[in-house]
């Protein structure tokens, strides 16, 4: 009785423990199957980022409606975010349960993060090749791009470690967003692209003010004549226009260098003229260039339809608003006869949760973003612009485009204008490489240009003991110090001391076995004495 | 005769000394009273000490909190905070908060801030601001907890819907998107909002703005948040009493 319930209790125990080691939930590497198995229902879950237009969500739905027509057995649930870093938050929380959606419009720089999970992000390059489900695929039900109808350059963002993770939706870039009309008050005309030096000597003009605090370009109490957007493009921009480091292509932190503190000097030295500020200290460059508060706004072609006099899209009321000339540039250059500006906008990639069928059917209506239907609609509603040829040459893109103008709506000049920067400058666009922690070097990026505008508005002092601890402050806050070049994707990391639960649970596997062939030893002998007793 | 009196003079007084404590609160050394504070440049360090009212979200080590003293409110943009002491940051819980003044969009917060914990409690009672509406003071009641009577829900687009998701109906429930919705008083109409980071979709008020008919009237609370102009965060919709 006491060898059964020994036995039983050990076996329990044992159970136990190896139940408990199946914590995270592995997933094997998806193969492309032979064939979609249309005799399954499917329901894909799809986490779509929109700029808080209702267009742009109307057109997800309409997509899905017609791609579910297509294929009545895949559904599409749709969930909506108006933010790439809530989608990053809840994508990295759900990875350990396998929760993840199957489908999610991100960036490049996140997606290098997922993939410290395991099998995760479904590689897409087989899936580009399939002859049936692949790109222009002859099982599909839609007329779907072929690989060499999506933009080169837009495709290469999604490349991590020499594999395709992820389909380019759309593209944007930064613009200039100019009151022409106060440049020219000012007695400057507007080139066709925009130095640094330009733009920095018209902002600290700009901001002179009279005895009583208003000032001369605008008779208002406030003016702030530079305003950027995303602080993270600007030096990143600036950066590479220099031919300075930022990173390596495998994950190399090359940011805190000389040309970086260089720059942030310059910056510091306009913020004290009131030239410069940024959207994370003021607001949004839109709100105060229309209120004729600003001069240079720089922000995403993406967000054109909020830019100017007439601009169909606003926050603030339209009482507040200035009339003024609105001009569109490209980034402010450092070598005009060459110039660089970044390439960006949504990507989507794939989840895999372990069924195979279930990632094809996710492939398919991923694809489906791509025709030129969801291109051209989606692209119409910013300054995007769709991320193949067979959508940008299609006659009611071209047709689009050429009726600049017509309207403050679907045709509003400064969206067109915005639009056509970047299908006129692709060959001067470039992307930062992805790899696990691009994103948090980036924030990084950004994070130096924000503490030195709000350190010289605080009128702290800003010297060379000042940027030593700003690039020690922001290396730790952004853990870039665990990131080198002898990491990035496939490098190894030291992950700490194992958590005290693993070891508990190891430990108690040993004891486990060694219980059990003690017992066993015991019950041989146990045996033998009794063989040799009988003799 | 002689002990009625005396008990009534007692009576009297501590009335009168309790009267005067809850008054005026004494600020710890160092600390800047409401007066000073709203008087301060921005962009300058402010050190001050308030009471949680309500909580809008944590993440990444930062908290956002609506917070507020006997004599005015100060919102706290991504103050610094371990998960563990958002915990601790409960509606009445006080705390000396060291950061710099700032504004963004016309809302005036602290921002870069650290906080301690201290000894003491309140809890605000909403102000009645209705008839400060359409006034230029309204500004001076910013991040207040206050209360709206007898408004009318008015319709948020042309098809009359009585809210959006999201300012322009691009959200959704299951998103967990703010609300918007128009009330109007006097002839004037106003926008208010669901923050859905303070009152997410599955809170009483959030059902309450889904649930809302063109021509109600109703009485509500909130904070009022500023975003180029009024934006009040509302906590509370009921029937108009």
């Amino acid at each position: 009785m006491s060898k059964r319930l020994f036995l039983t209790v050990l076996l329990l125990f044992a159970l136990l423990l190896l139940s408990a080691c199946h914590g995270s939930r592995k997933v094997g590497s998806f193969e492309v199957p032979q064939a979609l198995d249309t005799s399954r229902d499917y329901e894909i879950v799809f986490w779509a980022k929109n700029d808080t237009n209702k267009r742009q969500t109307e057109i997800y739905q309409k997509a899905i409606d017609d791609f579910q027509a297509l294929y009545p057995n895949i559904h599409v649930n749709m969930r909506l975010y108006t933010d790439y870093g809530k989608i990053y938050n809840d994508v990295i929380t759900n990875i350990s349960t396998n929760t993840t959606p199957n489908v999610c419009i991100t960036y490049p720089d996140h997606i290098a993060t997922y993939m410290t999970g395991n099998n995760v992000v479904v590689p897409l390059d087989p899936l580009f090749a399939d002859p049936r489900y692949g790109l222009g695929g002859t099982e599909l039900r839609f007329d779907g791009p072929a690989q060499e109808e999506i933009i080169p350059q837009f495709l290469s963002e999604c490349v991590i470690s020499g594999t395709h993770y992820a389909l380019p939706y759309m593209r944007s870039t930064e613009a200039v967003y100019i009151n022409k009309t106060f440049v020219e008050k000012l007695g400057y005309e507007v080139p066709d692209i925009l130095t640094w030096d330009f733009i920095w000597e018209v902002s600290d003009k700009a901001a002179q003010k009279d005895a009583g605090g208003v000032y001369l370009l605008n008779g208002q109490k406030v003016m702030i004549p530079f305003i950027y957007k995303s602080t993270d493009n600007m030096m990143i921009q600036m950066l590479r226009q220099l031919g300075a480091d930022y990173s390596t292509e495998n994950g190399g932190i090359l940011l805190f260098n000389d040309t970086t503190k260089s720059l942030l000097e310059t910056i510091s030295k306009h913020v004290s003229n009131g030239a410069f500020s940024t959207f994370k200290i003021s607001s949004y460059p839109a709100n105060f260039l229309n209120a004729g508060q600003c001069v240079f706004a720089v922000d995403s072609t993406a967000g054109a339809t909020w830019m100017g006099s007439n601009a169909p899209l606003t926050d603030i009321s339209r009482d507040k608003f200035v009339a003024f000339e609105t001009a569109v540039r490209m980034v402010p250059q450092f070598d005009p006869a060459n110039p660089k500006m970044i390439s960006q906008g949504p990507s989507v990639c794939v989840f895999n949760h372990g069924d195979p069928q279930e990632v094809l059917a996710s492939w398919l209506f991923t694809q489906y973003l791509l025709s030129n239907d969801v291109q051209i609609a989606y692209a119409s509603t910013e300054g995007y612009v769709p991320v193949t040829t067979c959508a940008q040459q299609a006659p009611e893109y071209v047709d689009y485009l050429a009726r600049i103008g017509e309207d403050n709506n679907e045709h509003y000049a400064v969206k067109i204008e915005a639009s056509r920067l970047l299908t006129d400058n692709v060959a001067s666009t470039f992307v930062t490489p992805a790899f696990n922690g691009s994103a948090s070097l980036r924030d990084a990026a950004g994070q130096l240009i924000e503490n030195t505008v709000k350190s010289v508005r605080r009128k702290q002092t800003v010297d060379d003991a000042y940027f030593e601890k700003l690039y020690s402050d922001i290396t730790s806050l952004y853990h870039l110090n665990q990131g080198d070049s002898a990491q990035g994707m496939g490098g190894k990391q030291d992950l700490g001391p194992l958590p005290g639960m693993s070891r508990g649970l190891l430990i108690g596997l040993v004891v486990i076995w060694v219980g059990i062939g003690l017992y066993a030893l015991r019950d041989f002998l146990q045996k033998h004495r009794k063989d040799f007793s009988k003799r | 005769m002689k002990k009625i009196l005396a008990l009534m003079l007692t009576l009297c007084v501590l009335l009168g000394l309790s009267a005067f404590a809850s008054a005026e609160e004494t600020k710890g050394e160092g600390v800047m009273t409401y007066a000073e504070y709203a008087a301060a440049d921005l962009d300058t360090e402010v050190v001050v000490e308030t009471y949680v009212q309500a909580k809008q979200s944590w993440w990444d080590n930062k908290a956002t909190v609506y917070t507020q003293d006997q004599d005015g409110a100060y919102f706290l943009y991504n103050m610094a905070c371990s998960e563990e002491d958002y915990a601790k940051l409960v509606p009445g819980t006080k705390i000396k908060v060291t950061g710099y003044k700032s504004a963004w969009s016309g809302e005036v917060e602290i921002t870069d801030a650290t906080f301690e914990i201290e000894e003491g409690s309140f809890i605000a009672e909403p102000l009645d601001i209705t008839d400060k509406l359409a006034s230029e003071d309204l500004i001076n009641y910013q991040n207040l907890l206050v209360s709206f009577k007898g408004m009318t829900v008015e319709a948020s687009n042309d098809e009359g819907a009585a809210f959006l998701y999201s300012w322009d109906g691009s959200g959704a429930h299951d998103s967990n998107s703010d609300l918007y919705f128009k009330v109007s008083k006097d002839g004037q109409t106003y926008s208010f909002t669901v923050e859905s980071y303070l009152c997410d979709n599955t809170t009483d008020v959030y059902a309450a703005v889904e649930n809302l008919k063109v021509g109600d009237v109703i009485d509500m609370t909130g904070f009022l948040y500023w975003y180029e102009g009024a934006n009040p965060h509302i906590i509370s919709v009921a029937a108009a009493q």
